[in-house]
Parts: structure tokens; sequence; C-alpha cells
């Protein structure tokens, strides 16, 4: 769906998504990174289970939900992509788990 | 410049705090800081610039002419800001600005709810400036949820600060300035679009001629044919379109268009969507601060006096968030809501203030010429405002279909709030952003009423989401520990 412009020469970040490892540039948000690399969809909806991808790419859709590290909800097109970032994909309405740490 | 890259690195009260990084927010927080304020400008993303001058700093981009002459515009106001003495919290999210109540330990300070990288925190400061911009338009047309469906607007951010050209079958629908600049972008960055769409009703032409003669003497006409010129030289531009469709099962792979009554398909992997842009109004709106319909611009706006303050004492609301006048407008009305923070600190006289606020308000008269061409010409259709097709989503977030607003209005909904309460739609994430100017207008041709009338969603804090161990993990005053004590 996209590719990337040979002047965009910044160091490249490795992450995985769904498990799959994948490469970013240094720059790049969450949602940015997951375009590059032509995924499409990140998330599928809580009420009717369609999948979406990022609409807006400026933090006011909110179709770009993904789980980064284990916290859910984070919106891929705010988050700075980071290496070695464990993505996946947000299915349906996260579930409420307890933090590490929490008794 | 101070950069803030954690929570506990804010100070616990500023004079002035500014909510964005665009032109209005950066030039605001330089001119501010010259006169002895002490300013923190909070921003959600992560380099100064906010929407128009996207990464200008950071941008892969090397070929200037891609992008243009105006982006690079940027760089001179990030530079001024970046030596400034300004405090700057980039991917920091304001999800409140609360004013303190008499007899409170705030006093008359507003308190203002931030998230840094996971951790919140409360900050105080006298003055507050919205800078918050604008956002696209909703543009409800069937389909319009499916991955492969995003914004023009969303390209540009892909494009400036990642480098990111669309590839395989492109195609471009709406109307608006910012969609022939995108259309021009992308062209000179090498993206093959197969067609634009342009979904300007005819009769806007003469309505924009016979309304505004002030657009021949205006800076934006030569630039705007000089663009409009080479779009239509170097692709397939289809005016004259009365419906769009997108079309696709799990993602899109086509896009349907009408004209003249004839239905036409295009294949598409990707489809670009943009019908203008909106002052993004959730914060002020949550705030308390009042808004007006603006009926050419077709948005909510909020009202503002002179120096750009709102209707809340101690509240600015500068750029594109008080009302779309562009980018260089932005910056000129920063400095002037500044100006004005400045003398309700005494930090500057009236005399002052006013001496230096003459030739903003020359410039910002002189950038109004034309304006309301633009605004009238581009006009999107009620086709593409009101929805008529039952199964397209109004409500992203929620799934709401135009047939259930409709339905809902005739169940009595007289305005968003009560649509709101019977079927969630607004109640989202994206808390209306995206579906309210919709339903507001639905509402409003069903009972045959004004806009203004109809009114908007009360919007209540937090106006971005924030997780409750954030909330949790906040420090307690003596006062809010008293109020709940037993």
């Amino acid at each position: 769906m996209f590719r990337r412009l040979p002047e965009a020469t910044g160091a490249p970040i490795p992450f995985t998504f769904d498990g799959r490892e994948m490469v970013g540039r240094r720059g790049d948000t969450v949602a940015a990174a997951l375009l590059a690399a032509g995924i499409s969809v990140c998330r599928t909806m809580a009420v009717s289970g369609a999948p979406r991808g990022p609409y807006c790419m400026m933090g006011v859709c909110f179709d770009c939900l993904v789980t980064i590290d284990g916290a859910a909800n984070r919106q891929g097109c705010l988050v700075l992509l980071v290496e070695g970032m464990r993505i996946k994909t947000q299915a349906g309405a996260p579930q409420a788990q307890a933090e590490e740490g929490a008794t | 410049m101070k950069t803030i890259a954690a929570i506990e690195a804010f100070a616990d009260r500023y004079d002035l705090a500014i909510v964005g990084a665009g032109p209005a927010g950066l030039a605001a927080a330089s001119l501010a800081v010259a006169h002895g304020v002490d300013v923190v400008v909070l921003d959600e993303n992560a380099s100064p610039g906010g929407q128009i001058y996207r990464a200008v700093t950071s941008t892969p981009m090397t070929r200037r002419e891609i992008l243009g002459e105006d982006y690079w515009r940027g760089v001179e106001l990030v530079q001024e800001f970046s030596g400034s003495a300004s405090s700057y919290a980039p991917s920091t999210t304001v999800w409140n600005v609360a004013r303190g109540l008499d007899g409170d330990s705030l006093g008359r300070d507003f308190e203002i709810g931030v998230s840094l990288r996971g951790k919140a925190r409360l900050l105080r400061a006298k003055e507050v400036i919205l800078a918050t911009g604008a956002q696209e338009r909703p543009f409800p047309i069937p389909g319009w949820t499916l991955p492969g469906v995003m914004t023009a607007g969303a390209a540009q951010i892909a494009l400036k600060s990642s480098g990111l050209v669309p590839d395989g079958h492109l195609v471009l629908a709406g109307t608006g300035p910012l969609l022939y600049l995108v259309a021009a972008q992308l062209i000179e960055a090498g993206a093959s679009i197969r067609a634009l769409l342009d979904t300007t009703p005819r009769a806007n032409w003469m309505s924009a001629l016979t309304a505004t003669p002030g657009f021949l003497a205006s800076p934006y006409l030569a630039k705007g044919l000089a663009l409009l010129r080479m779009v239509h030289r170097r692709l397939d531009v289809v005016g004259g379109i009365t419906a769009l469709r997108a079309e696709g099962q799990k993602r899109l792979n086509r896009v349907a268009f009408e004209r003249a009554g004839r239905r036409t398909e295009l294949d598409c992997d990707l489809l670009l969507l943009h019908q203008g842009i909106v002052p993004s109004i959730n914060l002020s709106n949550a705030i308390g601060c009042a808004h007006d319909w603006d009926d050419v611009q077709l948005a909510f706006r909020p009202q503002v006096d002179a120096w750009f303050a709102s209707t809340v004492q101690g509240v600015a609301i500068a750029g594109d968030s008080a009302g779309i006048a562009g980018g260089e407008s932005a910056a000129a009305r920063g400095r002037i809501a500044a100006l004005g923070a400045a003398f309700r600190l005494e930090r500057i006289g009236a005399g002052q203030r006013d001496r230096d606020a003459a030739p903003l308000r020359a410039e910002l008269a002189l950038l109004a010429r034309g304006r309301r061409f633009l605004d009238v010409f581009h006009r999107p259709a009620k086709a593409f405002r009101v929805p008529s097709d039952d199964a397209t989503l109004v409500c992203r977030c929620e799934e709401v279909s135009a047939k259930t607003i409709r339905e809902t209005v005739m169940l009595g909904a007289c305005g968003p709030n009560q649509m709101k309460a019977f079927t969630r739609c607004g109640m989202g994430p994206c808390q209306g952003r995206l579906c309210g100017l919709t339903v507001t207008e639905m509402i409003t041709d069903a009972r045959a009423v004004s806009p203004a009338e109809v009114g908007y969603y009360r919007l209540r804090p937090p106006v971005k989401p924030v997780t409750l161990a954030e909330i949790a993990a906040l420090p307690q005053t003596a006062d809010a520990e008293k109020a709940v004590a037993r």
C-alpha cells in the first residue's frame, strides 16, 4: 500500500508484529512502520469484529489502536517506534488484566 | 528551549501552558517567553510543527520541491522556538484542563492533566492557550471504515514524517485546497494516481465568485491556480462527482462513483478522502468555552475576542482551533494571543500590547482576503455530509449507522447528547471527533432546525483516554484526601 522513498535512509529499527519480524526506520510512528511493512489491518472492532487500519495518522480516529509490549489501546500513530517493540493486533475489546507487580 | 522527556521533569506550576506545537502554539510560546512569561508547550507529537509543518526539522524528505516552499517556511518558526527559553513537552497528551474554584487550594489557577510515557501528572498554570489546530472533516460514505481508506492528510503525514508514498492503485476523492496540495505532493514524490474524483458541487463556482469579488486580490489566487493547473495537467481529474462508495470485503478493492447519473467503478488499493478541515474543539468544549455554528465553514468554532480570549477567563484559543484560517494566520493569531496573555500576566502594559499587535492584525487582514472564496468554493455537498445510504456508518467507533441515527431522531432524540445516550454514538474512544458534525447535521436535516439550535456533544474530561492506573498513581493533594476521608 505504501513504499518508502530512496531518501528515507533513517537507521533501521527492528520490531515484531503478531510475532513476525519487521523493520521500520528511525522517526517512524508505529502506524507508519506497519503501513511501510504492508500491514493494512491492525485491529478488529469491539462491536462487529470488522477489521480496521490507520485512517487519520494524527491521533483523531483511534482506528490504529494496537497492543504494544503488552499494553492495549495504544494509538499507533502517536507512538514512536522503538527497537524490539512487540506489537500485536488489537482484537476486539481488550480484556482487563493485572499489571505486573499488582496484587 | 528546554525539552521535557519524563513526567518528573515538569515544574509544578507555569505562568502559561500552551496546548499544541503547530504554528499558533510555537509562535505564541516564542513571543510570550520573550516577555518574561514562564511557558510550557504540551504537544502530542514527537517533534514540533503541528500537522502543517509536521516533522519539518526531522523529515527524511530532502528534495524540497516535493513538499513545496510553504512547508519549509515552518523551519523558521521551529528554530525561533528552539532558541527560546520555553519548556517543551513532546509526546505528551493533555487529557484535561480544569479551572480552580474560589476557595480551593488551586485558587484561580488551571489544573492540567497530562500523560507522558504512561505516567500522568497534574500541572498548574495561570493562563492557557489552546492551539489544538484542526482535523479533517468527517467524510461518511459507504465503506469509509474499510482498511485501505484513509484521509488525504494521513498520506501527507506519512510522506512528511516517514518518506512514505502510496503504492498500487491510488484514488483521491473529495474537495478542498488540501486535497489538491496532497495530489501535487504525491505526484512530485513519484506516486501514480489513477484518478482524482472531485466532489465540489458545480454550483459552488457561481456562489463563490459572486459572494467574493475580493478573491482576485487574494494571495491564494495565484498559488491556487498554479496548483490546479499542475494537478489537471498530470492526472485524470473527474469533476461533478455526486456519489462515492468504497467497496470490498475485508479491505478496500474498488471505488464506485456517480457522475451525471452514471455509475463507474475503479479498482483501487488505497482511497484518500478529504473534504476540508474543521476546528479541533474537543478541549475547548470540555472546558466549557462557548461555541458558535459557522454557516460558511459548516462547523462549530469557539467564541473569541480580539485577543483570541475565549468565554472562559484565562483560556485563549489561537490558530485553526479558533476557526479555519490557515497556517500563516495561525502564527499571527498565536502571537496576538500571547500578547493578550502577557498583558493579563502583567508582563506588558496595554500600550505595548496594542502597539505590538497592530502589525499582526494588519497581516491577518491581508491573509483573510480571499479566504471566504475558498470557504464558499470548497463547501462540501450535503450528500457527503448527511449520508442518505442507510448502512453508512456515522460513528466509526461504536459502529452506529445512518439508519439508526435517523430512526432515533424519529423516536424523539432532539440533540447529539440524547443521540449519544440512546445509541452510544460518539461514546467511543474518538469522542465524537469523527461523527459529531455528521450527527449535528443529520439531526438538523431531520428536524428542519438550525445546527446552532441542535448543538454539539457536551464533551467531558478526559478528552483523550488515560488509564485508571495513571489516574490512581497521581499524587493526591491534602484537599482531595480530605474530600474522601470519613
